[in-house]
């Protein structure tokens, strides 16, 4: 197997059956597998919804390290229109001409930092860093804070070898707490003072409801866009010529983004709680259980997907779930989409060739199912 | 060249004029409300949904089953919805009228 592909576990289960099955923390899973029901389930909040205990539509489920409903998230329809409107045009930020112009600020200084170094980890010394330094630019905080971000290291909510870390997340939920209290007495038009402002039929939001938004915003877009942008430097390890096709033919780079979300899919799955008893796939799940919407595996519907097993640079249509489907649509696309669409520029015109020294695979234990999602190391030397 | 006419969501009529590319990147290139083409034309976010004004709906051709596929779960969509970064302008599309459809 090349080093930078990431192989489909679920096909014979989506092409035989449809659904899988897993276990996570003694609260079973139904896997939707296929891409037209992973849709249909995803549009069908009444039946499978988001607005259950807090934590337990994520999968592993964080029931037992969080209580704070995470916003808009965690909510259903029609409550959940009137918060997301709220935070819709702060996430569309990234669209402004200054803010793209200081990501690519940001990332050809990493770049160029990767290129004078012999080698470089890529997942700790360049995705996370990279990663922290744009949510600055996100959440319109100072850019020094991305050192306390960065600290934290790659997970928000584990550590290594323990994937539910409450002593982490306590971490992180002090310091939002530090956050919101700062902002009350010093508004200076960050996320928190933005939020502070926000009012929903003349209220304000609670404490409780901004710390839900902002613990989405950091949780998010951690291991996402960390996962993407490794995986995106190790295909082009692998694959000098799409480097140089990018260069020579910068008018794809739309279509490359979309493409490299869609196999790289670097959020496997997404929960739902069923309310009723009911059937998916001809496969009966009882109301109180979970499925989850397998983006990853909708992604290499072949139903839909001509070889999609393949990176196919410029495909045209290209109506991949990687940032999930329906009202909730991933919140920090339009910022990801801007890290992808800048560092796959910036590579293009820097970067001739990628060598893979050293990596470790990042495979997640998925029951029947073990997917390759990224890399936990990746060594790599820039040329 | 083709002349396209917007309707917006609030009413607002906005014309423009193209010679290539999609309806779509018209409709953001100009700041067309409730266009956003969030995928960039790959028909994977349904952020550039409108309906076709009657009488025009045949300019535009058939939609492709990834389009309809796409708008078949849209609570808001109908006989006359198309995704417009899969309407390339050219004369045939001249005089088109498109409503911007709602969205959650």
């Amino acid at each position: 197997m090349k080093k930078s592909e990431l192989p489909d576990p679920f096909e014979t289960a989506r092409t035989t059956k449809g659904y899988g099955e897993m276990d996570d923390q003694n609260d079973p899973v139904t896997m939707i597998l296929g891409l037209k029901d992973v849709r249909k389930c995803a549009h069908n909040w009444k039946t499978f919804t988001s607005q259950s205990a807090p934590g337990r539509i994520v999968i592993p489920s964080e029931v037992n390290i969080r209580d704070t409903r995470q916003i808009p998230f965690e909510m259903d329809p029609p409550a959940h229109k009137a918060y997301r409107a709220i935070v819709e045009p702060w996430f569309k930020r990234p669209l402004e001409a200054d803010y793209s112009v200081e990501l690519s600020k940001q990332i050809n200084t990493i770049v160029d930092e990767a290129l004078a170094k012999n080698a470089v980890e890529i997942v700790e010394g360049f995705a996370l860093k990279l990663q922290s330094r744009a949510l600055t630019l996100l959440l319109n905080t100072p850019y020094e804070e991305a050192e306390t971000w960065i600290s934290w290291g790659t997970h928000v909510f584990r550590s290594e070898g323990n994937p539910l870390d409450g002593d982490k997340a306590t971490i992180l939920y002090d310091y939002i707490d530090k956050n919101i209290t700062r902002a009350m007495e010093n508004p200076n038009g960050d996320l928190y003072s933005m939020l502070l402002e926000a009012t929903i039929d003349g209220q304000k939001l609670t404490r409780e409801e901004i710390k839900g938004v902002v613990v989405l915003t950091f949780s998010g877009g951690r291991d996402t866009i960390i996962n993407a942008v490794t995986n995106a430097i190790a295909y082009f390890g692998e694959h000098p010529e799409s480097l140089a096709r990018l260069k020579n033919e910068p008018e794809i780079v739309n279509n490359a983004v979309e493409e490299l979300i869609r196999y790289f899919s670097p959020l496997t799955q997404m929960g739902r709680v069923v309310t009723e008893d009911t059937e998916v796939c001809e496969h009966a799940v009882k109301a109180n259980s979970r499925i989850s919407l397998c983006w990853a595996s909708a992604n290499r519907d072949e139903r839909t997907f001509e070889n999609p097993n393949e990176v196919v640079l410029d495909r045209k249509l290209n109506p991949h779930v990687g940032f999930g489907f329906g009202h909730h649509n991933c919140l920090g696309a339009t910022h990801a989409r801007q890290i992808m669409t800048i560092l796959v520029k910036t590579l293009a015109e820097k970067v001739k060739s990628i060598d893979i020294l050293d990596y470790k695979d990042n495979i997640e234990d998925l029951g029947e199912f073990k997917r390759k999602v990224g890399y936990d190391k990746l060594t790599v030397k820039f040329n | 060249m083709a002349k396209i006419t917007f309707i917006t969501r609030d009413n607002e009529t906005i014309i423009l004029e193209g010679t290539s590319g999609s309806v779509m990147q018209l409709a953001v290139d100009n700041g067309v409300p409730g266009i956003d083409g969030d995928c960039g034309g790959v028909c994977s976010c349904a952020t550039c949904h409108v309906h076709v004004d009657v009488g025009h709906h045949l300019k535009t051709g058939e939609a492709t089953e990834i389009e309809t596929d796409m708008l078949e779960l849209n609570d808001y969509a109908n006989e006359r919805s198309r995704l417009c970064c899969q309407i390339q302008i050219s004369d045939a599309i001249d005089g088109i009228v498109l409503q911007v459809a709602e969205s959650d």
